[in-house]
């Protein structure tokens, strides 16, 4: 560790913070935190990225970085939070698992996820492939996020985090992806929430909650709080 | 070098005796500057200890010998564990016997003496704050033994002073994981020493109380010495931070007496930083349930165990 220049110090640094603001985000109950730890973490993958071309000297790594910068440090977190505004969404009801469990289960996902990019960093010749299993874990864990969550907002927050983990990724691996495919993804991103904004309000006009688990019933004269009460009401049902 | 050795071990149990009641009152002072209160003297605990030496002990009548004795066997382990601790230099005589573990297993010596002394009187608070204190133990220590063992394996080694030793005369390095680990320590710190979120050191005769739930019964001089104790804890663990995460500045390698003596105060300083930053803490959280102490000593171990495996993948 002694013989490693400061700079790759400070990236693996960056690099650990992000895996920590997974695992806040996997242990977030408040939506609007779970917005500004997003944004938290755009401004590390932002932090990573200014430092990886600095130090590479690629040019097209600062262009991420204004992307990165533009996008998911400033734009989505402020559409996130005037979602939150107009949907009055603040909580996220009590996840599947409870927390201390949710976590735990993040650590056999990391452990997972270590073991994983291993042989790929062994394959990479990259100053920052031992970041490469951080990046696997970050996706894994946003992945659990999505899992474990009710409401569809802390969803499209993990959804956001697991593309923050791909780049990272793709970063550590390779330098960063070509930048028309950059491109496409950060377009992909941007109207995927757009178009998932819309989608909330779609749903809460539907079903009164943005809680997810009204989608799981097909039929459409299902009670509207369904598990609890459609066991209990066939006999409601068949009478006209 | 045998001299010095036995030099600097005095020297560091006299100052964990001495300054242990003196940093407890430095955290009460700022906490009350910090809650607008006017303090109450940095002295107030020495006066306390004092009043209590001068008291009449009183025992109930179904006391037992464990009872007497578990007041000197707790005030006597927290003295060991002090004299473990490189808090001013690495060159310890204890250091060949007893590594991180064993004062692992001395602070678990004490929890228990205090907890079975806490039962044996049979009142109902006795046993519910010994019920909780082990609680909190049997989740704080996996999180305080990962946070020694990722610091282990960076020095290859699980003797305190040889880790302070290592990290203190190497050169200057990010390490990502003792950042993780300086994260859990202080959760477990927190825990241990009945600080803000999991109990109020400030309370007495309050239902939620985990500490002062077990030294009720206590009276003069046995309440001294455990309130002594307590101190003394706080200041090991103090000591084991700074031991771990910022070394520098304790006569670490072949540095003779004047490293020593500019040791202690450094050592000053970093408990007045310390103690401020353990009443900011604890003025800007609110005491947790409970039922949500498990939950805040699992995010201790998470993070001690995400420290080892970064450790493991970045090697630093």
């Amino acid at each position: 560790m002694t013989g490693t220049p400061f700079d790759l110090q400070l990236l693996n640094f960056c690099a650990a913070l992000l895996l920590l603001l997974s695992f806040a985000m996997l242990g977030q109950r408040r939506i609007v935190t779970l917005v500004n730890l997003l944004a938290t973490q755009g401004a590390l993958l932002l932090v990573a990225t200014l430092l990886l071309a600095w130090r590479t000297g690629e040019h097209h790594l600062y262009v991420s970085a204004a992307l990165t910068l533009a996008l998911k440090v400033i734009f989505l977190p402020w559409l996130l939070h005037r979602l939150i505004r107009r949907l009055k969404v603040y909580w996220d009801t009590e996840p599947l698992l409870n927390i201390a469990g949710t976590m735990l289960v993040g650590l056999l996902v990391v452990v997972f996820a270590f073991g994983l990019a291993r042989p790929i960093s062994a394959l990479a010749s990259t100053a920052t492939r031992n970041a490469i299993g951080i990046a696997v874990a970050v996706i894994l864990l946003s992945f659990l996020t999505m899992i474990t969550r009710r409401k569809a907002m802390s969803q499209v927050v993990g959804f956001l985090s697991m593309e923050n983990g791909l780049f990272f990724g793709a970063m550590s691996a390779t330098y960063g992806m070509p930048m028309i495919v950059e491109f496409g993804v950060a377009l992909d991103v941007l109207v995927a929430v757009l178009v998932l904004g819309i989608f909330f309000f779609q749903i809460r006009e539907q079903f009164d909650s943005l809680d997810l688990h009204h989608l799981e019933s097909l039929k459409e004269n299902q009670p509207l709080n369904g598990r609890e009460t459609a066991g209990s009401t066939p006999a409601l049902r068949e009478s006209p | 070098m045998k001299p010095f050795e036995i030099l600097t071990q005095a020297l560091e149990l006299i100052a964990a005796l001495a300054a242990a009641p003196l940093f407890l009152g430095w955290v009460n002072q700022c906490r009350a500057w910090l809650q607008n209160r006017r303090a109450p003297s940095i002295w107030l605990p020495y006066r306390g200890i004092r009043k209590l030496f001068h008291k009449e002990a009183v025992l109930a009548d179904n006391a037992s010998t464990l009872f007497r004795a578990a007041p000197y066997i707790v005030f006597a382990a927290m003295v060991v564990a002090a004299g473990i601790i490189p808090s001013m230099g690495t060159h310890l005589p204890f250091t060949i016997a007893a590594d991180a573990i064993a004062l692992v297993g001395l602070l678990t010596t004490a929890r228990v003496f205090l907890s079975l002394a806490a039962m044996d009187i049979g009142t109902a608070f006795g046993t519910l704050g010994a019920r909780r204190e082990m609680m909190v133990g049997f989740l704080a220590e996996p999180a305080l033994l990962m946070v020694i063992f990722v610091a282990s394996m960076i020095s290859g080694t699980t003797a305190l002073p040889a880790i302070a030793d290592n990290l203190a005369t190497q050169t200057l390095a990010l390490y990502p994981s003792l950042a993780f680990t300086a994260v859990a320590f202080t959760l477990v710190l927190l825990a241990e020493n009945a600080r803000i979120p999991i109990d109020n050191p400030a309370t007495h005769l309050e239902l939620t109380m985990i500490h002062e739930a077990m030294v009720l019964e206590y009276s003069a001089r046995h309440l001294a010495l455990m309130e002594w104790a307590a101190a003394l804890k706080l200041f090991n663990y103090a000591c084991i931070g700074f031991a771990l995460f910022i070394p520098w500045g304790v006569a670490a390698g072949g540095m003779g007496p004047v490293a020593l003596l500019a040791s202690i105060p450094l050592l000053g300083a970093k408990l007045i930083v310390a103690g401020a930053a353990l009443a900011v803490i604890e003025t800007i959280s609110a005491k947790l349930r409970v039922f949500r102490a498990p939950e805040f000593l699992a995010t201790a171990f998470i993070f001690a165990v995400l420290g080892l495996l970064v450790h493991l993948l970045l090697g630093a």
